[in-house]
């Protein structure tokens, strides 16, 4: 169990953290998500012992850490430019973790070589980190922080540097290695998907502040206020209310709770059409509807049709 | 009609780009004008002269050995103290790190008979902190190690300030101690800029002249260095001689900088 406790964190004028309380529970992989200057991977500094807080105090399984240098931690950190020792082999980056511990021989040998295969490295022992490719070297990453068994497995931004398919690929694997291990992970992402995809726990951070602590599908249904709801997903706004694309309707005739709009333009997603709308009143609205109703109303640019919310929400000031 | 299975025809193989090609041009045309001639001129006029037995005169090889000895003795000194300050520089900040910084380069823009000057008089006879060093070998050495200072500062510095930082800490996370973090995965990355700098500042001492020349008395046997050696050489008329001993000189220097330059490129195959 990791306890962040009333953590607040400066550099200069810059206020990176504010009173921030957070737990993380033993065994679970929670996402701090947040956009940029929000404090998530401050936040994950702090806990690794890289940072250390103004005021506040960080506990691993009860144990008070704060003071603690991060070689003490027993935490292992992935980085997001993977912080690979260049003059390393993948092999010895694997072990270092080991060798300076003066490990027996025979057990780096043995630990290394499952941890290679763990992480789908095993052909590459020998090469250097500048002959792998990001996705490679992010793997060679988690397999040196996994190396020394950590209490807790923190990663900051691990995927940001890597193209939108491996990352998608690694996400996966990552949740999958998870689920085999249970090692209590922490992973700080800017993107709402890779938290909701990979995390059983969110903990979304706004300009230093906590806004929401929740499950994926919560944080989805049931966002806390006006920031999480439209930085989990998509969002329109009506007056006081916010909806999402998937919960408008849109109609061919008016039936009295309908709005008047425009097709102004369809983008096809594949399986869906957002269908970008103009109202009446001049604001843009953005539906999200499937392909077969798209092809079941005609829609076509300049087209008017008839819009109302099937579900909205409404957050008290 | 089939289409041929030789479908793929392979292209003539691409040539140096003309601008590609003026750029080996100029650059043999300037080593040869610059550095080839003068040093094929030596060697000729040496040869020429039959001059060799200058070299093997017993206090040439005392000088020779000399020479060979306190630059190797600097450049080591230097590697450490090079690597040490341009730390200083990149990582810490105090009041005047600029100035500082800005002094590095003052053994190079001084006039080194200059720098002989200087250290006369504050490590000679009259010194007033002291200590009278003047006409020993260990003046040898601080004139040298002084003219050579700014070498392996310049060559660490750009490499220390692109170091990935994060790397220092991934050791730390790892449980590696300051000095474990230094030792594997600091040092290795700098060795190549040191040993860069450390075969300038070997090279450097090896020739230097001006500011050794006052200070360390030029005793034959004792703290003559080749380079007041070959000038004496040349004094008394004995330009071929000079040559010789010059030759001798550079033969083992190039075999020393091809020695650094191997090692080197030993610590940076993982650059690929």
């Amino acid at each position: 169990m990791i306890e962040a406790r009333r953590i607040s964190k400066r550099f200069g004028d810059f206020v990176a953290l504010d009173d921030v309380t957070v737990d993380v529970p033993t065994g679970s992989l929670t996402a701090l998500l947040g956009p940029s200057g929000s404090g998530k991977s401050t936040l994950l500094r702090v806990i690794a012992g890289l940072e250390r807080p103004d005021s506040g105090s960080v506990l691993l399984d009860g144990d008070d850490v704060t003071l603690r240098p991060p070689q003490k931690r027993g935490v292992g950190f992935v980085f997001q430019h993977y912080a690979a020792f260049k003059h390393m082999t993948v092999w010895d980056n694997i072990a270092f973790g080991l060798t300076i511990r003066r490990t027996p021989r025979a057990t780096v040998r043995d630990r290394v070589t499952e941890l290679l295969e763990l992480v789908q490295l095993s052909g590459l022992a020998k090469r250097y980190p500048a002959q792998l490719s990001g996705g490679q070297r992010q793997r060679m990453g988690l397999a040196r922080a996994l190396a020394v068994d950590p209490k807790v497995l923190l990663l900051d931004e691990p995927f940001g540097a890597l193209d939108a398919r491996v990352r998608k690929e690694l996400r996966l694997w990552l949740r999958r290695l998870h689920d085999e291990t249970h090692t209590t992970t922490v992973i700080v992402t800017h993107d709402q998907e890779e938290a909701m995809e990979v995390a059983d726990r969110v903990v979304v951070l706004n300009g230093g502040h906590v806004e929401q602590v929740a499950a994926p599908r919560d944080l989805y249904d049931k966002p806390a206020n006006e920031f999480v709801m439209s930085f989990v997903g998509p969002v329109n706004r009506m007056g006081d209310a916010f909806i999402r694309p998937h919960d408008v309707e849109v109609l061919l005739e008016p039936n009295g709770s309908t709005q008047e709009a425009m097709v102004e333009r369809l983008v096809h997603l594949g399986f869906e059409v957002r269908v970008e709308l103009v109202r009446d009143d001049g604001e843009q609205l953005s539906a999200q509807v499937t392909r077969e109703q798209a092809e079941a109303l005609e829609l076509e640019r300049g087209q008017i049709v008839y819009v109302r919310p099937t579900r909205q929400t409404v957050f008290s000031s | 009609m089939a289409a041929s299975p030789q479908a793929a025809v392979a292209l003539p193989r691409a040539r140096l780009s003309g601008g590609a090609g003026l750029a080996v041009g100029v650059s043999t045309a300037y080593l040869s004008v610059v550095v080839l001639l003068p040093l094929a001129a030596l060697v000729w006029a040496t040869h020429a002269h039959g001059s060799w037995q200058a070299v093997t005169s017993k206090q040439s090889i005392a000088a020779l050995k000399l020479t060979l000895l306190a630059s190797f003795a600097v450049a080591v000194v230097q590697a450490i103290a090079g690597t040490a300050v341009a730390w200083t520089l990149v990582r810490d900040s105090f009041p005047g790190q600029g100035a500082v910084n800005a002094v590095i380069d003052f053994p190079f823009a001084l006039p080194t008979i200059v720098t002989s000057v200087t250290l006369l008089a504050l490590y000679g006879p009259r010194s007033p902190v002291g200590i009278d060093a003047a006409f020993t070998r260990w003046a040898i050495v601080l004139a040298l190690l002084f003219v050579t200072l700014p070498f392996v500062v310049r060559t660490v510095q750009p490499v220390l300030i692109e170091l990935d930082q994060e790397m220092e800490e991934a050791a730390a996370s790892l449980g590696a101690s300051s000095l474990t973090t230094f030792r594997r995965v600091v040092l290795p990355n700098l060795l190549p800029a040191v040993l860069s700098g450390v075969a300038l500042a070997f090279a450097r001492a090896v020739g230097e002249f001006g500011s050794v020349v006052l200070v360390s008395g030029n005793l034959p046997f004792k703290t003559e260095v080749a380079s007041v050696y070959i000038f004496g050489r040349i004094e008394s008329g004995d330009a071929a001689g000079a040559a010789a001993v010059s030759v001798v000189l550079l033969a083992i220097s190039f075999a020393v900088l091809l020695g650094i330059g191997a090692f080197r490129r030993r610590v940076t195959r993982h650059d690929v």
